[in-house]
């Protein structure tokens, strides 16, 4: 199972990487804290819990997209990205390693910021954490392979966000839904379905984002 | 190539006069809906124009999975163009629904109308769309990227229909209602001629647009050989 | 081992590469030389499949797992150790007897004692060197070489002389440089990229 192997390598390297620079998971931790602090004065004194509930779901994307935009720095600095794709591998594998860092980043960023929101604003349950599992799988996934794309683009760091955003709605959708709504059920169901499709999706294309 | 571009006259043509029967008989001959009196017939436009726009947005996936499947530069081409067409129907179905808006309701937009925020995300995903294409140095490139994420958004379109329903379960609660239109015969004859002049203004429009690209293309290639 | 018809390769209106036809037969030893902007290093990218031409064909009889390539970047991680890196990229090119390959490579091209230290502590020279060890790691059949010898100090250019005299014949050897004459006896084909535009 060489292609599994080939993505433990290279998402060994990523998480080495990140060890080594300790530049991406610090600033994500203290972003999403900080957002969350934002969010209180940004609440209006007869806010619900609803609505602190729904800004949740803004904190995690954004620091997600701060996140992606350095997921693929260091292969963008120094055209690594080239190394990497002339190896024999597959390169979805790179794709799925490099989304397993970020999911790995996320998950580290989230387990910061779901209790700072229980401590902040209020109470988190199962359902909840559920909901954050399942978005961060899709965040990941189609995170990663628009981070590849404005990669190899000029403006970068100014076009992720704005090939995220859109396709990070249902997302959303999907989170605040599982979080406020009566039947969570329906929106967890969402989220997979969302996941299942840009997943593979995503892993079938990264391949012609990488190549030419 | 030639430069006399004869399918896009026949079909600018066919446009024109599929566009000018349909409209009239929309405001002249077909009868007033039960519900919604005289300013239902926006419905016309409106509805004709959006399913063009879904239209434009699959055909440009469609060359998008041509692109890459065979590798063909001509299919970059005719992507773009089909996206750029779908994104002017959308902004036109956004003005419309917006004008329909105004008039059965009295605002200029309204949460709960499904297609028009359907539309406003789509439009946001395929303005990022040419974002992305005019931040990118033209190549192989470019194009397979274009075509990945033309590929996405076509996807994306149930998934947010989807995702803006489920959203109505938590949002506030929309006032605003409309009745679907009860068709009456009648009523879905113009709606159908409506709807063929639009697909055929598309066509024209896609057909001419490409023309001129091609023609550019060729142009700097010839200026480049001269060079 | 390649053949290109009418290549050529445009970045955005600009045309790098224009109609160039080529062949390097097995063991061939191609220097490629020309003045910036004359696309040697377009052209080796081409050949790694890194690039796709805009126009004509290019054939390359080896798959991605037999090409090395060196490109003007390293391609080394700049804060993973030698050793790390190599042993990256030693798993993706999938060599056998990994650890020892990369024993014998950084021996020989005097990297050994810093094997445990990060690429960002190197000089100039020790990176090119490392970068040689990447491309050679896997034993490639067609060697892919675009100014190998800049940055080089020359202890190491001495090193990789010697290589690419024990490799000639033996491998496909496409090199670009600027000092031609030094490879003019390894040489079993030349191309002006200058004169062929």
């Amino acid at each position: 199972m060489t292609y599994f192997g080939d993505v433990a390598a290279l998402a060994r390297k990523d998480l080495l990487l990140e060890l080594r620079s300790r530049d991406t998971l610090p600033a994500m931790l203290l972003f999403v804290v900080s957002t969350l602090v934002v969010f209180h004065f940004a609440l209006p004194a007869d806010s619900s819990d609803v609505a602190a509930g729904g800004l949740l779901w803004v904190a995690i994307v954004f620091t997600a997209l701060l996140g992606l935009t350095r997921a693929f720095a260091a292969e963008r600095e120094q055209r690594l990205l080239d190394g990497l794709v002339l190896a024999p591998c597959d390169r979805s594998a790179i794709w799925l390693a490099k989304g397993a860092s970020v999911m790995a980043f996320l998950l580290l960023a989230e387990a910061v910021a779901l209790p700072a929101f229980a401590l902040f604003f209020a109470p988190v349950d199962v359902t909840l954490v559920a909901a954050v599992l399942l978005a961060d799988i899709g965040i990941a996934a189609v995170g990663t392979l628009l981070a590849a794309m404005a990669a190899a683009s000029r403006a970068r760091e100014l076009l992720l966000p704005l090939l995220f955003l859109p396709l990070a709605i249902p997302v959303i959708v999907g989170g605040v839904g599982a979080t406020v709504a009566d039947e969570p059920a329906r929106y967890l169901g969402f989220l997979a379905l969302y996941d299942l499709l840009f997943a593979i999706l995503s892993w079938a294309s990264f391949e012609y984002v990488v190549t030419e | 190539m030639s430069l006399r571009n004869n399918r896009g006259v026949a079909l600018a043509s066919t446009a024109a006069l599929l566009l000018l029967a349909g409209i009239s008989l929309a405001f002249f001959w077909v009868p007033d809906d039960v519900d919604q009196g005289f300013s239902q017939r926006i419905f016309y436009i409106h509805v004709p124009v959006a399913l063009t726009a879904y239209a434009c947005f699959g055909w440009g996936a469609w060359k998008a999975l041509r692109l890459l499947w065979t590798g063909e530069v001509r299919y970059d081409l005719e992507s773009y163009t089909a996206v750029h067409m779908g994104v002017i129907f959308g902004i036109l179905t956004l003005v419309t629904g917006s004008i329909w808006a105004r008039i059965s309701w009295g605002v200029w937009w309204s949460w709960g109308e499904r297609q028009l925020v359907l539309f406003l995300v789509l439009f946001l995903f395929y303005s990022a769309y040419f974002m992305l294409r005019y931040s990118t140095e033209p190549g192989p490139r470019r194009e397979r990227m274009s075509a990945v994420y033309a590929l996405f958004g076509v996807v994306l379109i149930p998934v947010s229909f989807l995702a803006i329903r489920l959203a109505e379960g938590f949002i506030h609660p929309t006032v605003f209602t409309r009745d679907g239109p009860q068709m009456a015969g009648s009523m879905f004859f113009v709606f159908c001629v409506c709807f063929a002049g639009t697909l055929a203004l598309a066509g024209a429009l896609y057909a001419n647009e490409l023309l001129g690209k091609r023609v550019d293309a060729s142009l700097r290639e010839l200026e480049e050989a001269r060079a | 081992m390649i053949a290109a018809r009418g290549l050529e390769r445009r970045f955005g209106s600009k045309r790098i590469l224009r109609g160039l036809d080529l062949d390097v037969g097995d063991r061939d030893f191609l220097v490629v030389t020309g003045p910036n902007g004359s696309g040697k290093s377009t052209l080796l990218g081409l050949c790694a499949g890194l690039l796709a031409p805009t126009g004509g064909t290019i054939d390359v009889a080896a798959d991605r797992g037999e090409i090395g390539y060196l490109a003007h970047e390293p391609l080394v991680y700049r804060e993973l150790t030698a050793l790390e890196n190599l042993d990256l990229y030693g798993r993706l090119y999938r060599v056998p007897e990994r650890r020892e390959r990369i024993g014998m490579l950084l021996e020989r091209f005097l990297l050994w004692e810093a094997r445990h230290e990060r690429v960002s502590a190197f000089s100039r020279g020790m990176v090119q060197r490392l970068a040689l060890c990447r491309a050679l790691l896997h034993e490639p059949r067609l060697l892919l070489l675009d100014e190998p010898f800049t940055g080089l100090d020359p202890a190491g250019a001495t090193l990789l002389d010697a290589e690419l005299e024990a490799l000639r014949g033996a491998r496909t050897i496409v090199v670009s440089t600027h000092e031609p004459d030094r490879l003019r006896e390894l040489a079993t084909a030349r191309l002006d990229l200058a004169r062929a535009a």
